[in-house]
């Protein structure tokens, strides 16, 4: 095949017949197969899920990792359900005597909450070297070393492999690996305030690894971790502080996936890390699949895991899911897709125009395409072009849970009224901006549509967000006629002049209000957004100044409480309106306390509302007043407007007919084993699309022909003729 | 020349301690070592022990240039800029600040650079002398006219207007060749065809008017008229004398440069999705990691002067006259 498809190109002639595709980057073996072609645009960092947090990171690990817990496919809001855990664990409740105590106690009362997580039996591995044992049942590759490396360059190099079944350990092997001082976890600082014995674990491994020579191996089995306990060979328990209910969310998240001991003596050999042999760069787990290929220049390859345990398709979702076709595979054996290949595109444009042919299966839509893709109605309502319809393709269509945001310094004397112009005229100038600052022309102009207006800092989809009246933010919005309406300008004046600057001057000074707005610029349309931005202030008469930074001048501004304006974004962890409004909380003071409040906003009033509605749950008799507080809460934001609240974007895809069971989903991220294609039909489609045009060649030659004779005749003849001109 | 060879090696040691000193000074002006753990560690939930551990860890906790904690040598040798230079005068990259063994990525990512640059390279010269050569030949004629202007016209185009109209028209409307990727072994030619076809293209305005400068200027002198009175062919004449002759400035330009392909190209393989060196080296300087862009402007130092080398040994290969010897 590869030879005719060689000759088809070198004789272009002989090939109006040639039926294949040309511009096909796949190899040929590949055509027709259960494969699922997606691209990837920024190479993974880290695939050690101790270390990975990021999309890029997740997208991979996500697949082959099985944390205790796991999002629901299908259903919304969020839902918890087991992965490899028998049952979402129900935490119990201890005082600090001991004594346990009730669900509902106060979370006052509540020193230690402890949560018992018994994981499945029979469990296995992906067959990895780390597990191959020699005839005597010893591991077959324990005491590697340089020279018994030469030669093996990828983990397909060792001849043996092996499996084992996941046990608890290697749950708890991973949970001291959080403390790991060389492994640098992302939340590590945050489980050691939670996880008992966890800070003094990292305390203890510190002073270890300076003892270690620099590629030495650290075996956590050494040390104890007190808030971490195994039951019996499938259970283990986790003891943490107080009350926090949203740990169940962490247990979805790969932090909390199972590493095996094995495995991380296996990579920890000397030699091992020159040749990226790494657990970063060749991850093991009991997922649905394994990643066969890592060049994350390149392409990343993740194949079936042939010794995974086995899920079923869910029957359940919401009510739209059976319309449009996501149960109909309800029961079957998951996963569908035998292999995904993951291709690196850097650029948007050749990412694009390979959806179109059909080489990827799925794509976003960037600003570059968007009106290629997408038409808008008159009525605002979004619907694909006729051009993506008549190739069968399909959108899909949510709002992330994100929340993007202009945000003020409150210790800043002007606009947080700090030792400045006070608290109550500064509160009416942020009111009055919050007013201003047009957000739905800004998702009109430069997010062609793609976001919603935020009413407070909680995204749709998560529990407090409300629709309708009873969501918007009072301080910004009307309600009339059934529709929400940005209050008018004169509004913001009015506010702008009791707050002492009527017509963007100083009532006493007379001098003009300038704000000073720190962003991180340089982008494409960052000059028009500014610019936009400007005008919006200058509707005040209040002047904006810009100043660009880079982003580590801007960070470090950040932290020291030196900024005045700042625009910033976040997106959620886990679906909870904690990791949300802990963004405000005032013991999260950027300047202040080093947290996440880059606002650096402390209210003891949303505090004390705050430290109520974290530690409760959403769900259960206590739901609704929860509800209650979190509607006082996002009040006291709406009234005090620490940020303009701006807009939670909207996510775009687009999805090739072949491809099913796709929908939305923006926490749950192990969605490979969900989806499932026509490769026949895929096939079919590349075919049709992409047969090569072959004209060009013709009428290249005929170009080459008609420059080239003529400069031939021409040489030719002065070769012929003579210096004097014959009589 | 051995003599000579040598002390050119030992120019080039001064030479590249400068070059890390710059890139280093540079470096370190925009990035500090916190702010290149804060982008390693991400900006979430990052505690500033954590940044403590990570610059203690990869020895980014010293002083920049003097250690005046240290006593003797240590006063110098104590500091980031010795620790992670001097090491690299012996061939040790280290490793990125991902964990990654440098030395290993860049002998994987030379293939896919070498792979597109050699062949755009080889055949860009030959077409560009070659048509240069055609031009000198109908010098002053219909041919010639229009010849200079479809280069200055190619001159004209922005490099990245070849790439997306490429792309477009090549593998998009006429479906020819992939629009892009990268496959090893015998696949690799279905991917390299169009970034070569575009460099070559995007090339020949410029350096077929250097190199058509070059020839008519040694078509004017003497021994080319002397060698058409003895009844030379024009043909002879041009590839024969004038080509030999003109080849000291085309070696100067052209010499210096095959070290460097090594080192490939920003905008092509990024456009291309080529996983080579020059894709690398715009992902390190995005990611800040320092350990990597110190290590490729030391190597690009190293390749430009023995690229420098190359071109004056090619002198003594092409001009009789030249030689190093005393």
């Amino acid at each position: 095949m590869r030879v005719s498809r060689f000759a088809c190109f070198l004789l272009p002639f002989l090939l109006v017949a040639c039926g294949n595709e040309w511009n096909d980057p796949y190899p040929a073996a590949e055509r027709g197969k259960n494969i699922l072609y997606t691209a990837f645009t920024d190479r993974p960092k880290h695939l050690d899920p101790v270390q990975s947090y990021t999309e890029d990171e997740i997208t991979f690990t996500a697949q082959i990792y099985e944390p205790p817990l796991q999002y629901h496919y299908l259903k919304r809001p969020y839902t918890l359900v087991p992965a490899t855990a028998e049952q979402v664990p129900v935490p119990r409740y201890y005082a600090a005597d001991g004594r346990e105590l009730p669900s509902d106690a106060p979370a006052a009362a509540i020193a230690h909450s402890v949560y018992e997580i018994r994981i499945k039996p029979g469990i296995l591995y992906q067959p990895h070297p780390a597990f191959a044992l020699d005839a005597a049942g010893q591991p077959r590759y324990a005491d590697l070393d340089r020279e018994r490396l030469r030669g093996i360059e990828r983990l397909s190099d060792f001849a043996h492999s092996g499996t084992r079944e996941l046990v608890a350990d290697d749950y708890i092997y991973e949970i001291k690996r959080l403390a790991h001082p060389r492994l640098h976890s992302p939340i590590f600082g945050m489980m050691a305030e939670r996880i008992v014995g966890l800070k003094e674990l990292g305390d203890e491994l510190q002073r270890a690894a300076q003892e270690l020579p620099a590629d030495g191996w650290l075996d956590l089995d050494r040390f104890a971790l007190d808030g971490v306990t195994r039951v019996d060979r499938h259970t283990y328990r986790i003891k943490l502080r107080g009350k926090y209910p949203q740990f169940l969310y962490w247990l979805a998240m790969p932090f909390f996936a199972p590493v095996p001991r094995e495995a991380d003596r296996f990579y920890n050999q000397p030699g091992m890390a020159e040749k990226n042999l790494t657990l970063d760069w060749y991850p093991i787990g009991t997922g649905p699949y394994l990643l066969a290929e890592n060049n994350p220049n390149s392409r990343m390859v993740l194949e079936r895991n042939p010794n995974f345990h086995g899920e079923s398709y869910p029957c359940e979702g919401e009510a739209e899911d059976a319309a449009a076709g996501l149960l109909a595979d309800c029961g079957k054996p998951l996963p569908f897709i035998d292999k995904a290949v993951f291709s690196r595109e850097k650029e948007s444009i050749p990412y694009w125009n390979k959806f179109l042919q059909g080489y990827f299966d799925a794509s976003g839509i960037s600003s570059d395409s968007f009106d290629q893709a997408v038409r808008l109605n008159v009525g605002g309502d979004v619907a694909l072009s006729d051009e993506m319809r008549g190739k069968g393709i399909r959108l899909l269509t949510s709002v992330r849970p994100s929340t993007f945001y202009m945000g003020f310094n409150l210790l800043d004397p002007v606009v947080g009224g700090k030792d400045g112009v006070g608290p109550e005229r500064a509160r009416k100038l942020r009111q009055a901006l919050s007013i201003a600052i047009d957000q739905e022309e800004f998702i009109s102009i430069f997010m062609n549509g793609r976001g919603v207006a935020a009413m407070s800092p909680l995204p749709p989809g998560i529990f407090g967000y409300l629709e309708g009246e009873a969501g918007i933010n009072p301080v910004v919005y009307d309600w009339k006629d059934g529709h929400v309406q940005r209050k008018p300008v004169a509004a913001a004046k009015k506010l702008l002049a009791e707050a002492g600057w009527p017509n963007g001057r100083d009532a006493k000074s007379g001098e003009p209000l300038v704000l000073n707005l720190d962003t991180t610029g340089g982008g494409m349309g960052d000059k028009s957004r500014l610019d936009w931005l400007t005008r919006q202030f200058a509707k005040l008469d209040i002047q904006l100044v810009v100043r660009s930074t880079d982003f580590n001048r801007f960070q470090e501004k950040l932290r020291k409480g030196a900024v005045q304006l700042y625009y910033l974004g976040w997106n959620a962890d886990y679906p909870d309106p904690e990791n949300f409004l802990f963004l405000l909380a005032g013991n999260e003071g950027r300047a202040t306390k080093g947290g996440e409040n880059s606002s650096n906003y402390a209210s003891p009033e949303f505090d004390r509302l705050y430290e109520r509605l974290k530690n409760m749950e959403s769900d259960g008799p206590r739901g609704a007043e929860r509800l209650e507080l979190i509607r006082q809460a996002l009040a006291i934001l709406q009234r005090d407007a620490p940020w303009i609240f701006g807009f939670h974007p909207k996510s775009y895809t687009l999805g090739h007919a072949w491809l099913y069971n796709r929908k939305p989903t923006e926490i749950g991220n192990n969605i490979l084993k969900y989806q499932r294609i026509d490769a026949a039909a895929r096939a079919a489609q590349r075919e049709a699309w992409n047969r090569p045009v072959l004209w060009p060649f013709f009428a290249g030659a005929a170009l080459l022909l008609a420059v080239v004779l003529p400069a031939v005749l021409g040489y030719r003849r002065r070769e012929r003729g003579t210096a004097r001109p014959s009589a | 020349m051995l003599a000579y060879l040598v002390r050119r090696l030992l120019y080039a040691l001064p030479i590249l301690i400068g070059v890390n000193l710059i890139t280093f000074a540079l470096f370190f002006v925009v990035n500090t070592p916190d702010d290149m753990a804060r982008m390693q560690l991400g900006v979430k939930r990052v505690t500033p022990d954590a940044i403590e551990k990570w610059k203690a860890e990869r020895g980014y906790d010293k002083p920049l240039f003097v250690n005046s904690a240290a006593s003797g040598a240590g006063v110098l040798t104590e500091t980031i800029f010795f620790a992670k230079s001097a090491r690299m005068f012996v061939g040790d990259f280290g490793r990125a600040e991902d964990g990654r063994d440098i030395a290993r990525e860049i002998s994987a990512r030379m293939g896919p650079s070498l792979a597109i640059a050699l062949p755009t390279f080889v055949l860009g010269l030959f077409v560009t002398v070659a048509f240069a050569l055609v031009l000198a030949f109908f010098r002053a004629s219909y041919l010639d006219f229009w010849g200079v202007v479809l280069c200055v016209a190619l001159m004209s185009i922005s490099g990245l207007f070849y790439i997306i109209g490429g792309q477009y028209l090549i593998s998009k409307v006429w479906k020819l060749v992939p629009i892009s990727g990268y496959g090893g072994g015998v696949e690799a030619w279905k991917f390299l065809i169009l970034p070569v076809l575009i460099g070559v293209v995007s090339g020949i305005g410029s350096s077929t008017r250097w190199y058509r400068t070059i020839f008519l200027e040694e078509i004017g002198k003497d021994y080319v008229r002397t060698a058409r009175a003895k009844g030379l062919s024009e043909a002879a004449v041009l590839f024969r004398h004038v080509l030999r002759n003109a080849l000291i400035p085309i070696l100067t330009g052209v010499v210096v440069v095959i070290p460097l392909l090594f080192m490939g190209s920003l905008l092509t393989e990024s456009f291309f999705g080529i996983p080579g060196l020059g894709s690398y080296t715009i992902d390190a300087i995005n990611a800040q990691d320092f350990a990597v862009v110190r290590a490729m402007v030391f190597i690009g130092s190293v390749l430009y002067i023995v690229g420098l080398m190359l071109t004056d040994i090619s002198y003594t290969l092409v001009d009789p006259r030249i030689r190093f010897d005393r």
